[in-house]
Formats: structure tokens, C-alpha cells, sequence
């Protein structure tokens, strides 16, 4: 579209496929696996187990549904709706495409954390919440940090959050490699592990606390949307039209934080979905984040879902970690993006 | 000048200064602005014309003086209502996503409480700035020209009574040079205080009410166009001999560089 006009999709119709194809993703996943599920099946089970309506399925079918993969697939949808969301109010906060949950420390806090508690804490395994605890523990204290260290006031800008965030990111890494270092060989296998992000052992407590963040940030992103489109502008522009800059930082370092925190205290990191998914939905619907931040919450859990269920598939009984999965399909749609745009325009 | 007295000043400076570290960049400036004028600043490159924009606009913060833009310190208005008050043109603008031209200047109208004229304001700044042929347009694709048309249509839709334009015709081609210029004279007779950062001394003369001319950080001049821009004066503040002839049609001051 070099020259003419800009076509957008309409957000409703936009919402109305994405959210009928996420259901239909949702209902298929969860019938997949080594136990394999009708579509029919599953929705007997949950319409049974939740609503109370029919007569359910066999017992079999209904500990597969509710105990082993309902949980990681709704789960897998909330992640992937986080991390787009806030990967899209990222790029418009920082004004840079490029930017993704990574870059306000969350996803190397939480490493941190995560490996600490895998290797100081004699046997991890002892508690099933330790992990995940401190994950979120280390990229919130991150943040914390590296917004307290950059005290983003009047005059001073974004790009102090980013460098800052560089040097609290590298001394994360640090501290992650200091204990992959000292650690034997069960606590190796399971850093590598959780750095690669799995959905596997989400349970139903975590995905009500997920739930409640997830839907409250995005929330919260979708209602500042005009103020999302302003700060595209560069934070100077933003704030002659009358925008906080201050105010409006703040708001979202710590939504964004806590949406990318609650994903990877329980799933690990999962790579590129932040990066990738607004872009796809720019190239649809436009920049405006009335519709970019919604449509980027379908896509990415769409795009979880999918993932994770391949993640499951493709050599069973093993899981594939699904980090690897959407680094692997990410990064060369990433290239093909950056690739095909015009020299000089942005993303 | 035609402004009338009885009207409080838009802006109002007293002693301001600017100075980062030892460096001053902005010395003890007093000056009022009225609505209803349009007020050019000029100087050389440094000279302190965007630092006093700057501070006026309320991205900067005076470090000595007093500066009030509509009776308060722009520090003290709350950014919305500030909004309201003054519009800005920065120098640099880029536009990093996929925005239409219409969506950019439409967001001139983020700061009013919605309402059924946003619509006609987005299209009738369109057609100022010569845009409707562009409306629908990536603003990523567009040349510096265009883009520079767009952040003026913008500021139009804000409809501000304060207007501060920092080279608004910096990447225009001549007819969009005069336009822009011919739209701020208009504001300004409709009432507005219209203030511009300006190299080219002899659009400043046929356009401006009143010329302030800026030099190492100091006010040296500040008047009517035909008083300020003096051959003398040109040379001791650019370093450059200048012949300033009477336009044969208009009879306003032509500068020439000898």
C-alpha cells in the first residue's frame, strides 16, 4: 500500500471471528492428546462439570478435561493475551516496534528468581509454589527496580527506563548464570526447563489468579487506549495534547508488569509472542489501539493455544517446550516482517 | 499593534532564564504576548529562539524569572487543560507506525470533550494544510513536507488560543511555506496568539505583527517587523551583510543577503 489509502479491518468483525476461533481452538486442544477427545466430548464434559447441564462424559473424559488440560489450554489463551497486550502498549509507550514485555526486566527478574528458588531451596519440588513465587517476586522486584533507578520524572525521558533496564537485565542474567553455574544436575534440568516455558503443571488456583490479572490488566490497556495512540507520537507530542507522560508511564510499567509477571511466575518465558503478534494485528487493523489491544489479547492466545497444542503433539508422550515453539515459528516471521517493509518506514 | 490593551497577556515573561549547568542558554527575557498577533522569534542557529518555545510550550521548566502562559506557570496547568490552551509544532516529528494522516490530525481533538464538531474541525484542518488528497494516506510513506503539513493540520484541530510553531516551513515547498504562513495570519485575526520560530527574515516581515530577535540567549530586538529587521541589526546578529529592500508590491522589508 504505497500509495492510496489505508484499509482497516472492522474491529467488530475483527473481535467477533477472533473470539469464535479461540473458542473453537480452545474446545479442539483439550481434546487433543494421547487421549484423544471429540470436540463433542469435551463440551458434554465442561457444559456437565461447570454449568451443570447433560449428563457429562465417562470419567476418563472428565479427569482428562478438568484436571489435566482445560486449566494449561485456558491457561495457554491468558498467557498468550498478556504478553500481545502488553507487548502492544510496550511498543507504543517506549515508541519503538521493537519493544516487547522484555524490555522493563519482568522476563530476566523472573529468571532470576525462578533459578534462585530451583537452587537455593533444597528440594524445589517440596513445594510446588516456591518456584513460581519467586519468579513473580523477581521480575516484579526488577521492574520495581529499574523504575526506581530511572525515576522517570518531568524532563527525563523513556529512553533512561530502556538503558536502565539494559543494566538491570544484564545483572538478572547474571545471577541466573551465577546459578546455573553452581547447580547439579537435577536443578540444571529443571532451569532449562523453565526457561523454556511450559504450561504443563498449570493448576486451577493458578489459572483463577491468572484470570483476574489478566482480564483486569487488559482491561485497564483497552481504557487507555487514546493515550496508548498519543504516546505513539513520542512523549513530547503526547504531552502537548495533554497527556500525563508521567502518570501514564507509570500506569503502565505496572500493569504491563504484572500481566507479563503472572504469565511467566507460571508458564516460564515464552518468547516472541510480546514481539510479533501487534505487528501482525497493525498490518490488519491499523495502529489505533481501541482495536490493536484487543485484537492483540485474541490473537495471542489464539496463538498460545495453537502452540501449546503442537507443543503436545508433535512427539508424544514427550513435551516439546513451548517457548521453543514460538521462538522457532516467531523468529523467522519476525525476519520475513522486518524484511519485506519499504527501507525507511517503520514497522 | 493592534492588540488590545485591556486583554490580559497570553504570555507573559519576566527576567526568564535557561540554563543548563554552567551554560546559559536563555538570559534574563521579558516579554508580553497578546492574542490577535502573530509574533515571529529570528536569530542565528543557538540564539535561544526553540529554548524560549520550549519553555513556553511547558516542556522546559524556567531555572531563573517568571513565565505565565494564560495567567499561570505552564508547570502548574494540569497537561490536559494545558492542552487546551497552548498547541505545539515541534521541529522533529517522525511517525514510527502506520497511522492515517486523517487518524494523526484527529488526535488534535484528544484534549475537547467528544463532540459533533471534531469531524468537521479534522476535515476543515485537512483542507488547510492542502491534506485532502492525503487523508486516507500511511503517514509512514509520507516525504518530510507532508508529514511537517500534517503536524500543523493537528495543531489546527486543537484550536488552541496560544499557537507555538517552531519552523513550521522548514521542509515546505514555497506555496506551502506561504499557506502555512497565510493560515497563522488568519488564526490571529480570528483572535488567537500565534508565536514562530523563523530563519527566513523576509516571511517573518510580511506575516508577523511584531519580530523578537534572539542573540546569544538574549532579547536584542523585539517590534514592528520594519523597525527590528534593519540592515545593521542583521549584520551584527548573523554575521552576515545583508541589503534590506522595500518589496516593490507589498513595500515590505526584502532581505537580500549582499
Amino acid at each position: 500500500m504505497r500509495t492510496g489509502s489505508v484499509r482497516r479491518a472492522p474491529l467488530l468483525a475483527g473481535v467477533t471471528v477472533g473470539g469464535v476461533l479461540l473458542l473453537a481452538a480452545v474446545v479442539l486442544s483439550i481434546g487433543i492428546g494421547p487421549i484423544g477427545l471429540a470436540p463433542r466430548e469435551v463440551v458434554a464434559v465442561v457444559a456437565h462439570e461447570l454449568f451443570g447441564a447433560g449428563d457429562g462424559g465417562e470419567r476418563l473424559a472428565t479427569t482428562v478435561v478438568m484436571d489435566l488440560r482445560m486449566p494449561r489450554v485456558l491457561f495457554g489463551a491468558l498467557a498468550g493475551a498478556a504478553l500481545a497486550a502488553s507487548g502492544a502498549a510496550l511498543q507504543s509507550l517506549f515508541n519503538n516496534p521493537l519493544a516487547d514485555p522484555g524490555v522493563i526486566g519482568v522476563s530476566g527478574g523472573a529468571s532470576a528468581g525462578a533459578v534462585l528458588a530451583i537452587v537455593a531451596l533444597p528440594a524445589a519440588g517440596a513445594s510446588a509454589w516456591a518456584v513460581p513465587a519467586a519468579a513473580f517476586a523477581g521480575g516484579l522486584l526488577a521492574t520495581g527496580l529499574i523504575y526506581a533507578l530511572a525515576r522517570p520524572g518531568r524532563g527525563t525521558g523513556t529512553s533512561r527506563l530502556l538503558l536502565v533496564g539494559i543494566a538491570v537485565g544484564a545483572a538478572c542474567a547474571s545471577i541466573t548464570g551465577f546459578c546455573t553455574f553452581m547447580a547439579d544436575d537435577d536443578q540444571l534440568r529443571d532451569i532449562v526447563f523453565w526457561q523454556m516455558g511450559s504450561l504443563a503443571s498449570v493448576d486451577w488456583t493458578e489459572l483463577a489468579i491468572g484470570a483476574v490479572v489478566v482480564v483486569a490488566g487488559v482491561a485497564v490497556l483497552v481504557g487507555m487506549h487514546r493515550r496508548l495512540d498519543m504516546l505513539t507520537l513520542g512523549e513530547r507530542q503526547a504531552r502537548h495534547l495533554g497527556l500525563d507522560v508521567t502518570r501514564a508511564r507509570a500506569v503502565l510499567v505496572v500493569v504491563t508488569a504484572l500481566l507479563t509477571a503472572v504469565t511467566v511466575a507460571f508458564a516460564g518465558i515464552i518468547g516472541f509472542v510480546g514481539l510479533v503478534v501487534p505487528h501482525i494485528v497493525r498490518m490488519a487493523f491499523g495502529p489505533a489501539h481501541r482495536a490493536l489491544i484487543p485484537m492483540s489479547a485474541l490473537v495471542g492466545g489464539l496463538l498460545i493455544v495453537l502452540a501449546d497444542t503442537a507443543a503436545r503433539t508433535v512427539a508424544p508422550p514427550s513435551e516439546v517446550p513451548i517457548g521453543l515453539f514460538t521462538s522457532a515459528l516467531g523468529a523467522p516471521f519476525f525476519l520475513w516482517l522486518v524484511l519485506r517493509e519499504r527501507p525507511g518506514a517503520g514497522a | 499593534m493592534s492588540a488590545p490593551v485591556e486583554q490580559a497577556p497570553v504570555v507573559q515573561a519576566q527576567g526568564v532564564g535557561f540554563r543548563v549547568g554552567e551554560h546559559a542558554l536563555l538570559d534574563d527575557v521579558s516579554l508580553e504576548l497578546h492574542g490577535g498577533s502573530v509574533v515571529a522569534l529570528v536569530g542565528p542557529n543557538g540564539a535561544g529562539k526553540s529554548t524560549m518555545l520550549g519553555l513556553v510550550s511547558g516542556d522546559r521548566t524556567p531555572t531563573s524569572g517568571r513565565l505565565l502562559v494564560a495567567g499561570r506557570a505552564p508547570a502548574a496547568w494540569k497537561a490536559a487543560d494545558l492542552a487546551r490552551q497552548r498547541s505545539v509544532m515541534v521541529q522533529q516529528h517522525d511517525v514510527r507506525f502506520a497511522f492515517s494522516v486523517r487518524e494523526i490530525v484527529a488526535m488534535g481533538r484528544i484534549p475537547h470533550p467528544a463532540s459533533d464538531r471534531d469531524e468537521s474541525v479534522v476535515d476543515a484542518a485537512l483542507a488547510d494544510a492542502d491534506l485532502d488528497a492525503l487523508a486516507g494516506r500511511d503517514a509512514t510513506t509520507l516525504s518530510g513536507g507532508e508529514l511537517a503539513r500534517t503536524v500543523f493540520a493537528r495543531v489546527l484541530a486543537q484550536e488552541t488560543p496560544l499557537v507555538l510553531l517552531d519552523e513550521p516551513t522548514a521542509a515546505l515547498d514555497l506555496r506551502h511555506q506561504e499557506a502555512v504562513m497565510r493560515t497563522s495570519r488568519r488564526l490571529a485575526d480570528a483572535g488567537a496568539c500565534v508565536v514562530v520560530v523563523l530563519h527566513d527574515l523576509t516571511l517573518a516581515a510580511r506575516y508577523a505583527d511584531r519580530v523578537a530577535v534572539f542573540h546569544g540567549g538574549r532579547l536584542v530586538a523585539d517590534g514592528d517587523p520594519r523597525a527590528v529587521i534593519t540592515e545593521e541589526r542583521v549584520a551584527e546578529v548573523y554575521g552576515q551583510k545583508v541589503c534590506v529592500l522595500d518589496h516593490p508590491v507589498s513595500g515590505l522589508p526584502l532581505v537580500v543577503p549582499v
